[in-house]
């Protein structure tokens, strides 16, 4: 079915009758040529590229709860390319030009809305380390500005200019980024490849793989034994889990990122802006909820929680940014499990089991990587090579010294 | 969350600063034959396990003691703290 | 105004208050709801997406309908709940969500159009053309987004955090939590009482129940009575527990202020961080309502909270109301009313076989319908297929209680299908150390609630080790609810379920059509319970609706659960005071009263503040100022306060071997006496920090650090003694914040300091560069020296006990008039360092090597250095870039870190990209900007020209390579 404005007005001319399921709920098969576990953002993705762009067929998504339950249904919603190295930026640019042509290309509005990031910066060094991103992002065909005090006070007055602990000295801009509305995303992709013809099952966790000298050959779920030519997983947040069933260690610690909503205000925010001395960003839903963030709380956590001084610790730093919030109430923090890999850059490559891939490593920025991450798993998973931009993203980067280090801080994933 | 310090009793976690793997008091030997296929696994490697984890946690605000605590990190229950420097004299962490 | 008999309010004082202009009067005890009922209010607020008219629905913190935006100026307080605001003197609230009049809503537009907004509806549509979204449609639906509206203005109060610990706090004020108080307070236990509620009793103040045959009030009077005399039992009023953490600590706002006009000289609100042994989570229940067509008519509310307003605030909802109930609360609703003489039209009853309890007409039956756009005026029943319409002002529902889990399922743990209560209740998978008790576990009668608190409290206190009975309790009733089942009334026309948000039933069945089936596809689907309730009268009934449509029982269908907070928390209060300037602490050096006295200008270091440069009369521009000081320097002598760097004090007969394994370089091999630039590397082989190493002692070392690291270093460095090396003798201690340390430096550096010291020869032979010494100056006064350089001159740095290092400053000053003495700040220490061409933090920015820094060589592989190992990695030994001096080609041409730099002649793009520049400024000894800046091959390109490219800013600059030395590249300054 083919969504449209027209269709609108004619379902609800005629009582919405018309309205089909949005996915199948299929029975698994026996067996596919491709199985992607991990029905999450980049999950889906993946099975959509998969059977669209590279023409493949006889594909699942295996979820082990409802399809898009992973940290694309929990997360602060910013697509950006605002990246320093050559490792990343040309990758999270390729993402960016999926996003801008994304709804029309999947027929689904996931409200992509390029209001813009603005990363202010509170001293001299900071801003010589915002001249450098800004220009590798234009040298990798990316859009920045660098603004200065009164540029950044004509787009955001009610910042803290005037009463601050670090004052505002100027910005770093991408206008074409800013927000996408998750579930959309993950609804887009899921509708897209299931309209392709792909499993989309739900309710279906993996349990263990089977591997035959030192090949996969299928995996066990919790709905039987399912035979596959190739396994791709895309389980963020649970990458170390799932990957000890094939033997395999990773660098990566499961952590807990808390995200914060506000109730619903008239906008006054114009897009994303991030603050630089304390850890804090936020901006302004379409729904009017003030969506925001900071820290991991910093210990290997699964509980999907986090503690109250992280959750003060992002209010000092969101009171202290913009002091005219405080009288809007806190609606609702919930917490994902991030795969804080130990550069803080993600993989995507194959494993020494072969036919068994691996997408993991996302640390908090696997939301704006969800188009790039599916289609150069995709690519991997459709070509045996890896896609042009995603070359860096190897797992023997660590063993060989060519770790994608944005923050300059070490194997220490709870800096990243 | 609160760390039953060994010395101190319980402390609240935001007068620690959390490092990772208690493994990482197993430091390869760096002069040995093959120390750096020893390092690249001590260095970036992690169980990461969804359960009883052994971790280090240093006592910054408080009396700079490096602590060897089992926690669960299903639901961050704490089973237990020693001082790490206990721990690796009596061989490292297992 | 009509108010009833009774009631908990104070009639002998009135208190004026305005809403939406009008003014209007309350008395001590009202809510802003309660007042504005009682004045015949009925129409409070709009919808978030149809924009429809909205009274009260509840009397508590579950409200989503009547939300107001209260008080004026800065500090107004958008979307504040009506239900629980507290009446005083000169309240202002104003409705919100609308354009026009509230009673005349241009956005109620969006509810003629409804059909077009079914579920889902703008994920398929506003796609083309593309450029649209940006341009028309978002800022069109933006315009319309939202509820109240931020002030725009920073709130003018105070706020506080606190610390509180108790053996038992008991959350919920009510009957279950005052027996547990009561149960826990006398058997000696610490415990805290809190409750949201400004008034202790929870549902016992809105029922008409007697307590041993008087009225509930006198025993909650005497139990309250009762514990304010305990000295071990604290009581929180006006405190609402938000959250429950981890180990359990629990999340609690007090509004300590905000039933008063302004808080005066009190904080507003405080964060308390509630460190409980154990808890009982005594949270009540709250009503669900039952949904039938245009079931949001204002008027239309639950039937306990009509009870409520009627019992504890003595106001009736309309002069005429009815009654629609599928169990036996409803008919006590008409009989609490009936007996404050409210006119009761009718109880309709879904239960066949129901039966009148008083002199009311009962219909078996069900509403089907409501008419009153701006106030309901009447319901319509439909009675086995006849239907009737009936004439009143308020229709109160009973749709049967759910068991408040809220807090318990903050831990992630899933409630449980109760068959019998028709209810989810906690599950397994709470909060350690939570014992739920009272309605909150379904409990819901007074007698069972009572029983099931002081059980509770003696239960969390037997797991103490402490004693207690369970309180002696009053007789009370022990009704069963006689409930039957009825989640919504079949039926054509739109039944809401989330009301804030206008979900309604058919936005379920489309969900269901549409295969958004799990629960989490459903709330996300048709943004049910994403609203500033949580859904907490809205989620268990749209579960219910799905599970009809699914064929499957509702627990398969799925539960749902909550996110901390209970209910909204300012973020004003949980910043608490930590914002504006306090943001963050702030660090001052030893000299910073006295550099401040000299004019000094600050800049932020990191936590420190440090004078930046010292301007002088007729100085218009920071670089007259940093240039003088520079070249006064490198002319006769300059001071400068350099304690932010980190210090760390070594000891011990192994600190040498300590020193070698910390460093890349060696240090065992150090002379007492001397002192060695020092590097460390992280584990990975990057390069991390520098700093100089003296060796004071055959077992004593002093190591500095950069500002930057100070901590992280100081905080590996024991990690290395106690946890890689326990069995080494050695002991740390920083001692960054003991000594002040002055940099002295310039060619008269060296007849300054011989000014001070007393009796030390200072002579290069006897104290040659990289020197160090213990000795006295000034006259007796402890001291460190170290002949170390920074900036290429003859330079040293002096270190004293803190508490001198302002008199130290002085006394060079003083001394050094003749000399050329001058302060100079880190602008000038920045410019200094880089026409010497040392690294500093933009060069060691964590992502940088030994061998880029051109340091390889330092990198011992004798010894087992941190590091050391990883820096050989294949990866590390292939990078070329290193670092490199680089001048303008024409000295009028700007050099500016963050430039890329290219070869002359390639094209600007991430495939050609050969290095940036790290640091740069004017050299006022060279003559123009210099930059230093990492190049590939950059050591053979010496005398090439580079391009330089910032298309940032439009700039694109011919550089010529040059060594990173542009003073004095023999060091022959700083030897003599």
């Amino acid at each position: 079915m083919h969504f449209s404005g027209l269709r609108v007005i004619r379902e609800a001319l005629t009582g919405h009758k018309g309205w089909k399921p949005l996915w199948r709920n299929p029975e698994p098969q026996p067996a596919y040529d491709y199985i992607i576990v991990g029905g999450g953002g980049h999950g889906l993705a993946t099975a959509y590229y998969l059977a669209k762009t590279f023409g493949r067929a006889r594909i699942a998504v295996l979820e082990k709860s409802w399809l898009g339950s992973g940290n694309i249904g929990r997360n602060t919603t910013i697509i950006r390319s605002n990246y320093l190295l050559p490792g990343n930026e040309p990758f999270y640019e390729f993402s960016m030009k999926l996003w801008e042509g994304l709804e029309q290309e999947f027929n689904f509005n996931a409200m992509v809305s390029q209001r813009g990031i603005l990363n202010l910066c509170h001293t001299d060094a900071q801003r010589d380390a915002f001249r450098r991103r800004g220009n590798a992002m234009l040298l990798a065909g990316a859009d920045a500005e660098l603004l200065d005090r009164e540029q950044v006070r004509a787009m955001a007055p009610f910042l803290n200019f005037d009463n601050a602990r670090f004052p505002i000295k100027g910005g770093l801009l991408q206008r074409r980024a800013g927000t996408a509305r998750h579930d959309g995303v993950a609804w887009g992709y899921a509708r897209g490849a299931d309209m392709r013809g792909v499993d989309l099952i739900q309710n279906c966790e993996v349990t263990g793989f089977r591997i035959d000298g030192g090949r996969i050959s299928g995996v066990e779920t919790t709905r039987g034994y399912i035979a596959a030519g190739k396994v791709g997983v895309a389980v963020a947040g649970s990458s170390s889990r799932v990957m000890a069933m094939a033997g395999m260690r990773l660098p990566i610690e499961s952590h807990v990122l808390q995200a914060f909503v506000s109730e619903g205000l008239k906008p006054t925010i114009p897009g994303v802006i991030t603050f630089g001395a304390g850890h804090f960003y936020v901006s302004q839903s379409d729904k009017g909820g003030l969506v925001f963030g900071g820290d991991i709380d910093g210990y290997n956590s699964y509980a999907q929680r986090g503690n109250l001084p992280v959750i003060e610790d992002v209010a000092e730093g969101g009171m202290a940014l913009m002091p005219m919030i405080g009288r809007a109430r806190l609606l609702r923090v919930w917490g994902g499990i991030m795969d804080m890999s130990m550069d803080g850059s993600p993989i995507i490559d194959r494993t020494p089991v072969e036919g068994l891939y691996l997408n993991a490593g996302w640390c908090y920025g696997g939301f704006k990587a969800t188009p790039a991450s599916g289609y150069a798993f995709a690519h991997l998973l459709a070509t045996g090579r890896p896609h042009e931009t995603a070359g860096a993203y190897r797992l023997d980067r660590f063993a060989r010294g060519y770790v994608i280090d944005e923050k300059g801080v070490g194997a220490q994933p709870n800096l990243h | 969350m609160l760390i039953p310090h060994p010395l101190l009793g319980p402390r609240d976690a935001q007068e620690f600063t959390y490092l990772g793997d208690a493994a990482l008091l197993n430091r390869p030997d760096g002069m040995a034959e093959g120390a750096e296929a020893a390092f690249a696994e001590y260095v970036y490697l992690r169980d990461n396990p969804a359960g009883v984890h052994r971790e280090l946690w240093f006592h910054e605000q408080g009396d700079r003691s490096w602590l060897v605590v089992t926690r669960d990190t299903t639901t961050h229950e704490i089973l237990g703290a020693e001082l790490a420097r206990d721990v690796k004299l009596k061989g490292g962490a297992a | 105004m009509t108010r009833l008999t009774g009631g908990l309010i104070d009639r002998a004082r009135s208190l004026r208050f305005t809403f939406d202009g009008r003014t209007y009067s309350g008395h001590p005890g009202d809510t802003l709801a309660s007042a504005l009922l009682a004045n015949d209010v009925r129409l409070m607020g709009r919808s978030f997406k149809y924009h429809r008219p909205r009274g009260v629905f509840s009397a508590g913190s579950e409200e989503p309908n009547a939300l107001v935006e209260l008080r004026s100026g800065a500090r107004k307080e958008p979307n504040t709940r009506a239900t629980v605001a507290e009446l005083y003197d000169g309240l202002e609230a104003a409705s919100q969500n609308h354009v026009g009049p509230l009673g005349f809503d241009l956005l109620a537009v969006n509810d003629l159009f409804s059909s077009f907004f079914a579920a889902g509806f703008y994920y398929k549509t506003f796609m083309w053309p593309r450029a649209f979204w940006e341009k028309l449609y978002e800022p069109a639906i933006r315009r319309a987004a939202g509820l109240g509206s931020l002030s725009m203005q920073p709130d003018p109060d105070a706020y506080d955090k606190g610390f509180l610990h108790c053996d038992l706090l008991v959350i919920g004020g009510g009957a279950a939590g005052l027996a547990a108080a009561l149960t826990a307070g006398r058997a000696g236990a610490r415990v805290i009482l809190a409750d949201e509620d400004f008034r202790l009793g929870g549902r016992l103040l809105a029922e008409s129940h007697a307590l041993d045959d008087a009225p509930a009030t006198e025993w909650v009077a005497r139990a309250e009575a009762e514990l304010a005399t305990l000295p071990n039992l604290r009581i929180l009023r006006r405190t609402t527990v938000f959250g429950a953490f981890d180990h359990g600590v629990y999340g609690a706002v007090e509004r300590v202020a905000d039933h008063l006009p302004e808080p005066g000289r009190q904080v507003r609100q405080t964060l308390w961080r509630i460190t409980a042994r154990r808890a009982v989570l005594a949270a009540g229940a709250i009503e669900r309502h039952i949904p039938f067509r245009n079931n949001d008519r204002p008027g239309i509310m639950l039937a306990g909270a009509m009870r409520a307003y009627a019992n504890r605030w003595a106001v009736r909802p309309a002069k005429r109301v009815a009654i629609f109930t599928n169990n036996d609360d409803g008919h006590r609703t008409a009989l609490d009313l009936a007996a404050k003489g409210v006119e009761v039209a009718a109880v309709i009853d879904s239960r066949p076989d129901a039966r009148a309890q008083g002199q009311y007409r009962l219909v078996h039956g069900l509403v089907d319908n409501a008419k009153g756009r701006l106030g309901l005026r009447g319901v319509e029943i439909d009675s086995n297929g006849r239907k009737e319409w009936l004439d009143c002002g308020a229709l109160g529902v009973a749709g049967g209680w759910n068991p408040n889990v809220h807090l318990a399922s903050h831990h992630r743990g899933r409630p449980v299908w109760d068959e019998a209560l028709q209810a989810f209740v906690p599950g397994e998978g709470g909060p350690c150390g939570l014992i739920i008790a009272g309605a909150a576990k379904g409990q819901g009668s007074t007698a069972a609630a009572l029983r099931s608190g002081a059980e509770a409290a003696a239960e969390a206190l037997a797991q103490l080790g402490i004693e207690a009975r369970p309180a002696d309790l009053p007789a009370a009733e022990d009704a069963p609810a006689g409930l039957r089942p009825l989640w919504h009334v079949p039926g054509k026309g739109r039944a809401w379920v989330d009301f804030q948000n206008d979900v309604t039933v058919k936005d379920i069945k489309l969900a269901h059509q549409e295969n958004m089936r799990p629960v989490e596809h459903l709330k996300r689907w048709t943004t049910l319970g994403m609203a500033t309730d949580q859904g907490k009268t809205a989620n268990v009934t749209a579960l219910a609706v799905m599970s009809e449509l699914t064929g499957k029982p509702i627990p398969e269908t799925g539960t749902t659960i909550f996110r901390p907070p209970y209910s909204g928390v300012s973020l004003s209060v949980l910043g608490g005071g930590d914002t504006g300037a306090h943001f963050r602490p702030r660090r001052l050096t030893p000299t910073h009263e006295w550099a401040r006295a000299q004019g000094a200008v600050f800049i932020e270091v990191g936590p420190w503040m440090r004078a930046q440069y010292f301007p002088r009369p007729g100085e218009t521009h920071w670089r007259q100022t940093v240039d003088r000081e520079v070249l006064a320097t490198r002319k006769g002598v300059g001071i400068c306060d350099v304690t932010t760097l980190g210090k760390v004090d070594v000891q011990g007969a192994d600190a040498g071997e300590f020193l070698d394994r910390i460093y890349a370089n060696a240090m065992k091999s150090l002379k007492v006496g001397m002192v060695r630039y020092g590097l460390m590397l992280r584990e990975d082989g990057t390069a991390w920090d520098d700093g100089t190493c003296a060796r004071l002692a055959e077992d004593h070392y002093v190591v500095t650090t950069t500002t930057a690291q100070a901590g992280p270093v100081y905080r590996q460095m024991e990690f290395a003694r106690q946890c890689l090396w326990p069995e080494l003798d050695v002991q740390l201690i920083s001692t960054t914040d003991a000594w002040a340390q002055i940099a002295v430096a310039g060619p008269n550096a060296r007849r300054l300091l011989e000014r001070i010291v007393d009796g030390f020869d200072l002579s290069n032979a006897a104290f040659p560069f990289m020197a160090c010494a213990g000795l006295t100056v000034c006259g007796g006064l402890r001291a460190r020296l170290f002949r170390i350089s920074f900036s290429g001159e003859l330079a040293y740095e002096i270190a004293v006990p803190a508490r001198y290092g302002q008199a130290l400053v002085e006394r060079l000053m003083e001394q050094g008039a003749d000399l050329g003495a001058i302060p100079y700040g880190t602008e000038a220490l920045g410019v200094m360092r880089i026409e010497k061409g040392h690294a500093a933090g933009n060069e060691l920015n964590g992502q940088t090597t030994a061998q880029m820094l051109g340091l390889g060589r330092m990198v011992s592989s004798k010894k087992d250095g941190i590091g050391a190992v990883m820096s050989r990695r294949e990866g590390l030994a292939a990078e070329t870039r290193v670092l490199v001096g680089l001048q303008p080609v024409d000295p009028a041409q700007p050099v500016l870190a963050g430039m890329h730099l290219f070869a002359e002649g390639a094209p600007h793009r991430t495939e050609t990209d050969q290095g940036w520049i790290t640091s740069a400024c004017y050299s006022p000894h060279v003559g123009s900007s210099i930059g230093l800046g990492f190049l590939a091959d950059g050591g053979a390109r010496m005398g090439e020209t580079v391009i330089a490219a910032n298309p940032l800013q439009g700039q694109k600059v011919a550089l010529r390579v040059v060594p990173p030395h542009f003073v004095d590249p023999e060091g022959g300054r700083l030897r003599d």
